[in-house]
């Protein structure tokens, strides 16, 4: 039972990223492909509908989280205070970004929500990267299961962890590469003309230190927790994470290479969901490793809800999500297709 | 009690009570879009439709900043309330998520659809959507009182070994008979502060002579909603919710009351300060007998006061508790009062001649905010000193891994955005209400 809930917790997780990740994504690149007002206007317009729905995703994600690992819950959200705090900060700025920038027409106004909603976009992708980095390497836990972290202490992996050391630095990175790249796929699928070559252009540069930092992010996680290995022999089958993640950047270079923006957009989900199944993976049955000492670790364990709780949840999350999934079906057909550059709001 | 544990009681009432500024007006406003959007499908009757669509666009940016704001709040009980979230999680787990699978899902989907898709999807799917989008607010408002009833009056759960609480019955928790009662008269609380709030534009339009047909129709709709929402709050709901707290949280019934000791026949006590010292109500007016009758039915019935109980159980600021409990009850006797003259002035025929009650009217509109949020300081400080009561108190539940000096910083930091976001909030109301010509005028429609 508490093995199905993990996986439901990574499944919504992964459907966060995968999905809000293409919002983050074409935030970063807002100012690149969008060169005017006009054409800004157009990537919000290709986010419009359906970013809130997207985000939705981190709420539920949250929720279920919550209700599902009630002990996991309370130790990493008051141990991570001040990055979450300032996550929530970036997350206010950049919804209002998004949904006051077409209140009125006026071009300061426009810019400066525009300059919001990148700047927010941005940093909000490498916050959680580094906080999926945290997680992989590990939280100092005390015996009763809390922990507080400082932004950062001496940078460095070790004893006195910060919430940013260089491997959590680099896996921002990581993800603020990544997103970018899917970010850039995205519009390229929703954009026309100099937009969508503009797009293509940005996803097919950033490509390259995209592979190099996702090689080194894994030779530094086998580095500073050399345990991510073990689940590898365990289950073999984990040996197809990284079949797909290369797999995913290879078919995401083919299908730029000949134009083809669906394909190396799905290419990108791919990569997103590869890589992020790779990180539950190797921490599985872990869910907050300690630092202090693998006896202070949270698992699924010892950080779960009671069964009977549990057991009911099953039922109604089941009807709750498919009803859901219908909804974005629903949604994500009747805004469809590529943006019209004359009909905004 | 420390810095630490009241700045994480600042965090959280504050955010919240600011938070909660858009819900109530949202969800208030959603069923009066619902009825004018219906009620242009009947008629065939475009002047209808403009008024849901303008009434359509206050909610909208009104719903923004209820989401920005409203995100913080599911983290801060990890955040901030860490203990409380380990102790209290496997059962308000369940609502809370529920919140997020039924409601936030739904909201999010068909928001789009009702503000971008009427041309698309055509007039019968966009009612469809607005119904939609009053399902989700007031579904989303079920889960999270039916959170807050939980801690108010814990029922459906077992204290495991660990010493936390699990659920045992998941009906218990989502019929809890404290949720029911408390989502009635929140409820009609947030229906105060939508019908209040259009009566209060249909009274501008007209006193102001511009779109002088459709100050009408809000008025008259604004003002025969906000009557029966008004009436409502008193009784049946207010009086449910008064006994809900005789029965179950009696200490509390004592402090918000002001009755410090315990007597038969105790009066009411309509205004007067709380020496909380001296343990007395000072220059206070009093109607004799009417408490023990309200709460028992009987004139000369024995009302416990607060020295009937331990010192260490009563709540921990009697003072705050008992003006937010005499705020709520005067502003809502108040309403009353407004919108009873306002509807007998619209049954004469006369309403719209009566500049003085139009004014009274327009410059109302605040106050359902403030009733609000007392009634809802009344409920949170009445539960003190616990946070679950009789389970878990408030000091045991804040994160005390999270120091003072942390949490005022992003105290400050929420203060700080919160004041931008209140700046562009009543800017774009603004302009809201000085475009409203256009948004109207049936050959605007987009």
């Amino acid at each position: 039972m508490e093995t199905i809930w993990f996986i439901i917790v990574a499944l919504m997780i992964t459907a966060y990223v995968v999905l809000d990740g293409f919002d983050l994504g074409a935030g970063i690149s807002h100012f690149y492909i969008g060169k005017n007002t006009n054409e800004r206007g157009g990537i919000l317009q290709a986010i419009g509908p359906v970013w809130d729905g997207n985000e939705v995703w981190l709420l539920a994600a949250g929720g279920v989280l919550y209700f599902a690992f009630p002990v996991l819950y309370s130790a990493a959200f008051s141990g991570f205070y001040l990055p979450l705090m300032i996550v929530l900060w970036l997350l206010i700025f950049r919804g209002i970004g998004i949904e006051l920038r077409h209140q009125m027409h006026h071009p300061m106004w426009e810019n400066f929500w525009d300059f919001t909603f990148s700047v927010a976009s941005a940093l909000l992708a490498i916050f959680f990267g580094a906080a999926l980095g945290n997680v992989i390497r590990g939280v100092p836990l005390n015996s009763e299961g809390y922990f507080f972290e400082p932004f950062w202490t001496n940078w460095r992996v070790g004893a006195e962890n910060g919430i940013l050391d260089w491997y959590t630095v680099l896996t921002g990175v990581v993800a603020f590469a990544a997103l970018t790249y899917h970010g850039a796929a995205y519009l390229a699928v929703k954009t026309p003309d100099e937009m969508n070559t503009r797009a293509r252009k940005l996803a097919g540069v950033v490509w390259y230190p995209l592979v190099a930092l996702t090689l080194i992010s894994l030779a530094a996680t086998i580095w500073v927790q050399p345990k991510t290995m073990n689940n590898f022999s365990v289950f073999p089958v984990g040996w197809l994470i990284p079949v797909v993640v290369f797999g995913s950047l290879a078919a995401g270079r083919y299908f730029l290479a000949i134009k083809n923006d669906k394909g190396a957009f799905l290419a990108s989900c791919g990569y997103l969901v590869g890589m992020l199944v790779g990180a539950v993976f190797s921490v599985y049955p872990n869910v907050l490793p300690a630092s202090t000492g693998d006896q202070y670790s949270l698992t699924i364990y010892n950080s779960a809800a009671g069964s009977y709780g549990l057991s009911v949840g099953l039922i109604w999350w089941s009807i709750g999500i498919t009803i859901a999934i219908t909804y974005f079906v629903i949604l994500y057909r009747a805004f469809g297709g590529k943006i019209n550059l004359d009909t905004q709001h | 009690m420390d810095d630490a544990q009241l700045l994480h009681r600042i965090h959280f009432a504050f955010t919240i009570t600011y938070h909660y500024l858009f819900p109530q007006l949202t969800m208030g406003l959603a069923p009066l879009i619902v009825f004018f959007k219906a009620l242009y499908l009947w008629k065939n009757d475009e002047r209808y439709n403009r008024a849901a669509f303008f009434l359509g666009k206050i909610f909208a940016i009104s719903f923004v900043f209820g989401v920005v704001t409203g995100i913080p709040m599911e983290f801060q009980f990890g955040t901030n309330w860490a203990r409380f979230s380990r102790f209290a999680g496997g059962v308000i787990g369940q609502t809370l998520a529920m919140e997020g699978t039924f409601a936030f899902f739904l909201e999010s989907a068909v928001l789009g659809i009702f503000l971008f898709g009427e041309k698309k999807v055509g007039q019968k799917l966009h009612f469809l959507s607005a119904v939609m989008i009053f399902i989700g607010t007031w579904l989303s408002g079920y889960f999270i009182i039916a959170t807050n009833a939980w801690m108010q009056h814990p029922v459906g759960y077992e204290i495991t070994a660990a010493g936390n609480v699990q659920l045992t019955s998941f009906w218990a928790l989502l019929l809890n008979p404290w949720a029911i009662y408390q989502y009635m008269h929140n409820m009609g609380g947030a229906f105060v502060t939508g019908s209040f709030a259009v009566a209060a534009i249909g009274a501008f339009f007209y006193l102001s002579k511009r779109n002088l047909e459709f100050g009408k129709l809000f008025l008259k709709t604004g003002v025969i909603a906000a009557f029966i929402g008004s009436v409502w709050m008193l009784f049946p709901s207010g009086d449910f919710q008064a006994k809900m707290v005789a029965k179950h949280q009696p200490i509390t019934l004592a402090a918000m009351e002001g009755v410090f000791k315990t007597e038969k026949g105790a009066g009411i006590v309509l205004i007067g300060q709380p020496n909380v010292a001296e343990q007395r109500i000072d220059n206070p007016i009093i109607i004799p007998n009417v408490l023990s009758f309200m709460t028992y039915q009987r004139w000369d019935a024995e009302l416990k006061g607060l020295d009937a109980y331990p010192k260490e159980d009563h709540p921990d600021n009697i003072a705050l508790l008992y003006y937010s409990y005499h705020i709520m009850v005067g502003l809502g006797t108040i309403f009353i009062a407004i919108m009873f003259f306002g509807a007998l002035q619209l049954w004469r025929g006369k309403l719209f001649s009566s500049t003085l009650l139009m004014w009274v009217i327009m410059l109302s509109f605040p106050l359902p905010f403030i009733a609000n949020t007392a009634g809802w300081m009344t409920s949170e400080l009445g539960r003190q000193p616990w946070l679950v009561y009789g389970l878990l108190r408030t000091s045991q539940g804040f994160s005390s891994n999270v120091s003072a000096g942390n949490a005022l910083f992003t105290l400050l930091g929420f203060m700080g955005i919160y004041t931008l976001l209140s700046i562009l909030y009543l800017f774009l109301m603004y302009r809201v209400i000085d475009n409203s010509s256009d948004y109207l005028d049936p050959q605007e429609a987009v």
